[in-house]
């Protein structure tokens, strides 16, 4: 079965000559989870930004549905990013905001809209600003902002590294949940390991930077998940055995 | 209750400071014998105010008239180049200094010369006020359009949002707070514009506002009539100064929808 994400010696090199990633290969299925995970600067996050067309790679070839990442979005494969920061307007609603990719497509679609706050648990806050929400409740909106269009590729740039402990694993559980619903395809950067092995199907490990992948693990946990896993001596140990990589990727 | 004291809190130390200044200076005039057309007293002041009020108050409206004209003309008119300043990078670099010249040409300078091109009369003050009061439009709303969270940016990019879309739902809206801003820097200037345009610009007829009027005491040595000018000039700075502050504060609040 073909990739929905197919990389092919991706290197990436900035104008200030920085070489953020070097020879990157991998495919991912649709409907699979992927995680990677890297020490910071590794340059994982750009990637991330290659595959969703908002950069492009230096050299190598990189398709999204066999097109290249900008003609895949510019032809409605639909695809959203989920970024560090819950990254709402300000001046609107949650319900405003969670509505703002259909509104950019011309759309209207008050029953999606209420429904996938409904699915983020925002249903009671429909319509708060941002400013009257915690962090979590922000990111809840975000995710429900992404899931609005219906996405096939959903990628994720390490969207709960600003928030407490609690309110990540929380969260963890919640996305897996939606991931188990609708089976899109999930790209997701961390460099938590726990966080990455709970919610995958497989997780790759990226270098130092110039980013390379060094390790590509499947996590053989069946779905559903659940929180409880975590615990588990098998998850505990497939995390140190990642986490022990990555020790080895950092130097 | 509780507002009412405190306000007495806040309001009692100016109102008793107040107080002893205009005490201390009435003693000051009485006591060292100055000479009325030097400094008057307050209650000298008090009476020119009573003798000239219907004036007074028609020569604020006026003045009042040509600053709000002004501050309007400006920010509209500021809105726009900021509009297009964001939209094209080589327009903003080749106009942008113009802008900065235009704050820092002295504007008593130019105000005859704008007076001899525009007129006299209304439409020459509001000329002044306007120019006076265009530049902290486009220099705050064009830093708001053009500061945008890159993070935002790629999310309309990514939703493959238009240029007007761009423009219209995160730009504009995004500059509010700046806007806002702007705007009460130039509602305090366009007051000052107007005066300094009705110095020059006078008006002739009947109707003159406070800058004429400024003039024309000082001119005649009715220093007690001048010191109520300046009183009403004040008045009329604060009271734009204030509606533009409270409107500004309020239009905030909606924008973020942050409760009372």
């Amino acid at each position: 079965m073909a990739g929905l994400v197919i990389a092919h010696g991706i290197n990436k090199r900035f104008s200030s000559g920085v070489e953020a990633l070097r020879g990157v290969d991998l495919s991912i299925e649709r409907g699979q989870f992927v995680s990677i995970v890297g020490p910071s600067g590794c340059g994982k996050s750009t990637f991330l930004r290659l595959v969703a067309g908002l950069d492009e790679p230096t050299a190598g070839t990189l398709t999204v549905d066999g097109r290249t990442p900008k003609d895949a979005r510019r032809e409605q494969l639909d695809l959203a990013f989920i970024f560090q920061d819950a990254t709402l307007l300000p001046w609107r609603s949650v319900a405003r905001n969670v509505g703002l990719p259909l509104e950019l497509r011309g759309q209207t679609d008050a029953d999606r809209v209420r429904q996938v706050i409904d699915m983020v648990g925002l249903a009671d806050f429909a319509d708060a600003y941002p400013a009257q929400l915690s962090g979590g409740m922000r990111m809840r909106a975000s995710i429900a902002r992404a899931l609005t269009t219906n996405p096939e590729l959903l990628l994720l740039d390490e969207p709960f590294g600003a928030l407490d402990e609690i309110t990540r694993q929380r969260l963890n559980e919640e996305l897996l949940r939606l991931w188990q619903e609708d089976r899109w395809t999930g790209l997701f950067i961390t460099h938590n390991v726990y966080e990455a092995v709970f919610l995958s199907q497989r997780v790759l490990v990226m270098s130092a930077r110039p980013g390379q992948l060094i390790a590509d693990i499947t996590i053989p946990f069946d779905h559903p998940r659940d929180p409880d896993l975590r615990s588990t001596p098998e998850f505990v140990q497939l995390a140190e055995t990642i986490s022990h990589q990555l020790g080895e990727a950092g130097t | 209750m509780g507002n009412l004291r405190e306000l007495t809190i806040n309001a009692l130390p100016p109102l008793l400071f107040f107080a002893l200044v205009l005490c201390t200076w009435h003693g000051a005039v009485v006591l060292f014998e100055i000479k009325p057309f030097m400094l008057p007293s307050p209650l000298q002041v008090a009476s020119a105010v009573g003798a000239n009020l219907p004036r007074l108050l028609s020569a604020t409206a006026l003045t009042a008239t040509g600053a709000l004209l002004g501050f309007t003309l400006s920010f509209a008119f500021g809105f726009l180049v900021s509009l297009i300043f964001s939209q094209s990078r080589i327009i903003e670099r080749s106009l942008y200094p113009y802008a900065i010249f235009l704050q820092t040409v002295p504007i008593v300078a130019v105000a005859p010369l704008i007076v001899l091109w525009i007129g006299y009369g209304l439409k020459g003050v509001v000329a002044v006020s306007f120019i006076i009061s265009l530049f902290p439009v486009i220099a705050n709303t064009t830093t708001g359009l053009t500061r945008v969270d890159p993070n935002l940016l790629d999310l309309f990019a990514l939703n493959n949002a238009s240029r007007w879309q761009v423009l219209f739902k995160l730009r504009v809206p995004g500059a509010v707070p700046h806007m806002l801003t702007g705007a009460r820097i130039s509602s305090g200037l366009s007051v000052i514009g107007a005066i300094v345009g009705e110095f020059f610009a006078g008006y002739g007829t009947e109707d003159y506002g406070l800058g004429y009027i400024i003039i024309n005491s000082s001119q005649k040595i009715q220093t007690d009539y001048l010191f109520a000018c300046i009183l009403f000039c004040t008045l009329l700075g604060l009271g734009i100064f204030t509606l533009v502050g409270t409107l500004s504060n309020f239009m905030l609040k909606r924008w973020t929808g942050t409760p009372e």
